[in-house]
């Protein structure tokens, strides 16, 4: 028997489960209640233009915050000796294992207008300063059911999976490629800015697509931090397949949709990634 | 490379504190007296005696449990096969048939749960309207359509970590052991399958961690059949939150810090006795 054929379970799995599914999407997305052909759910689509354009500016704003915390940080866990850096990635992966559901909720006790850290600012005497110097009615910051505790939310949720691919190609580089340039005279900023940054290039790619994908298509964070105000296209997915306005039709049209931009997004970032890479490199 | 100066360190104990934040006060308040999850009124262990009491959470968990192992060892022994398989293949069909492995990994989980409800709900109409009807069953969402989905998404993470194993095993000692005139099967279990095993075994905890941390995709396709500890949780967020939840995440941290623990010793053990032998290697030649 040839070892070839091993496969076979397998694609005829993924014929059955991944390729007939989204076969499926197409489909509902092109036909109405009555099984006719139309394309109705995408001119439907368009009032939701508000979702899209949260969602995507969210997720865009999310992903920078990651990428900035997470580059420096991953920079940072490279540069420390063995031990630690196995105690760091342990305690990165470690939140990954609690549900998400739990730590998002552990959030809301924190942001809330009498959560704890309201609560704390309160002690210290924060808002009676604030009030004795602007003569303002402050008790505490509004945090939660804002679309910034959403971010919040999402660059809490995502933050280790912009960490662990780009700490994983920055440890991998040959120490000796980086003494090299400096043996050559080149000041730090110049061995990042040469070296460091584009062979680190494709941590950073996948790192921004870990976090984006999850974070445009999230729809428990919106609900839990942002208090149903701000509506995400994962709410809005969501709410077509459950709740009252039970609309699988249209629900797989804003799948398509939200598909169909991601893909061109990722396709466009790694093109002008490559190309980054290779302008540096030769 | 130079080393790291206060800022960096600075830098690197800030990210751990947001990181650990949140969970911390969660742990904190599974053992506060009250149900506020604001305010500390004392200590109790009240919501781990209730947690024991309340059938739901616990059926969840048990749900949870069995779908991962399940999920965790067909997808393992079938990931395994395809790895196999897919690295004798020759380069195109072998390009094709992992670009649609990636599909699921790269797809947004509520794209993927959202499809495999649209078959499993037009599966299960189709079924119920013609064979079903006959003898009288009908079939729903459940159990085991959200082990399928578990499946699915699990194999693609088996198949990423085998296939790399397989790239570094030298094709001739299996050759050598069929030379020698071992059977395929026995060539492959003492021969092939160790060299293979970390990334078997490595594939098989990445299926258990993703089907157990998994909540969008088995909210799409578990019906309301059956209910994991994850949906659980988000029923009740909708709501609120008893501190029971707190107490079960706490209760799930420390299993998962000790495993963690263990295995990470475990290894570093393994990584130090490596390199001694390599080390005794290097004298001797």
């Amino acid at each position: 028997m040839k070892k070839k054929y091993l496969a076979i379970p397998y694609v005829g799995w993924m014929a059955i489960f991944v390729i007939v599914p989204l076969i499926l999407v197409v489909g509902y997305a092109l036909i109405n209640r009555d099984g006719q052909v139309t394309l109705d759910n995408f001119r439907t689509m368009t009032q939701y233009l508000g979702a899209f354009t949260t969602s995507f500016r969210l997720a865009i704003i999310a992903t920078v915050i990651c990428l900035v915390i997470g580059y420096p940080v991953s920079l940072w866990l490279a540069r420390e000796g063995a031990a630690v850096k196995r105690i760091a990635m342990i305690a990165i992966m470690l939140p990954m294992w609690m549900n998400f559901l739990l730590r998002t909720y552990a959030w809301m006790s924190l942001l809330e207008n009498t959560g704890i850290i309201n609560t704390l600012l309160k002690n210290i005497g924060l808002f009676d300063l604030i009030n004795r110097v602007f003569g303002t009615q402050l008790s505490y910051f509004p945090m939660i059911n804002t679309p910034g505790a959403v971010v919040l939310g999402m660059v809490y949720n995502y933050l280790p999976f912009m960490i662990l691919p780009i700490y994983t190609v920055i440890d991998k580089i040959d120490p000796k490629v980086i003494e090299a340039a400096e043996d050559l005279g080149a000041p730090p900023v110049m061995v990042f800015r040469k070296v460091i940054f584009p062979l680190s290039l494709p941590g950073v790619l996948s790192g921004i697509t870990m976090v984006f994908i999850p974070a445009v298509s999230t729809f428990a964070i919106s609900k839990l931090l942002g208090g149903g105000m701000t509506l995400l296209l994962g709410d809005l997915i969501e709410m077509q397949f459950y709740g009252s306005a039970y609309n699988p039709y249209l629900g797989s049209a804003i799948s398509l949709v939200m598909m169909v931009i991601v893909l061109i997004c990722m396709a466009v970032m790694n093109h002008f990634g490559e190309g980054e890479g290779e302008a540096v490199y030769f | 490379m130079k080393k790291n100066g206060i800022f960096a360190r600075l830098g690197l104990l800030l990210t751990m504190v947001f990181l650990y934040a949140p969970i911390l006060v969660l742990i904190v308040f599974s053992f506060n007296d009250s149900k506020s999850r604001t305010v500390w009124q004392g200590f109790s262990l009240k919501w781990y005696l209730k947690l024991f009491d309340d059938s739901r959470i616990l059926n969840a968990l048990v749900t949870t449990v069995e779908i991962s192992v399940l999920a965790m060892i067909v997808s393992t022994i079938l990931g395994t096969m395809a790895a196999i398989g897919f690295f004798n293949m020759r380069k195109r069909p072998r390009a094709i048939l992992m670009a649609i492995n990636n599909i699921p990994m790269t797809n947004a989980d509520i794209i993927t749960g959202v499809s495999l409800m649209l078959l499993f709900v037009f599966a299960a109409g189709a079924f119920n309207a013609t064979l079903g009807s006959l003898f009288g069953v009908e079939i729903r969402l459940g159990f085991f359509t959200l082990l399928l989905a578990h499946i699915t998404f699990d194999i693609p993470y088996v198949i990423l970590s085998v296939l790399p194993k397989l790239n570094q095993c030298d094709p001739n000692i299996e050759e050598a052991a069929q030379d020698l005139g071992a059977t395929p099967w026995l060539a492959f279990r003492k021969v092939v399958f160790p060299e293979i095993r970390p990334g078997v075994l490595n594939g098989a905890i990445m299926a258990f961690t993703m089907s157990i941390d998994d909540f969008v995709i088995s909210y799409f396709t578990a019906g309301s059949g059956a209910s994991t500890l994850a949906m659980e949780i988000y029923a009740m967020t909708r709501k609120r939150i008893s501190p029971e939840i707190n107490a079960l995440s706490t209760l799930l941290f420390v299993v998962v810090l000790t495993l963690l623990a263990v295995v990470n010793i475990r290894s570093a053990r393994e990584e130090k006795a490596a390199a001694k032998r390599e080390a005794l290697l290097r004298q001797k030649n």
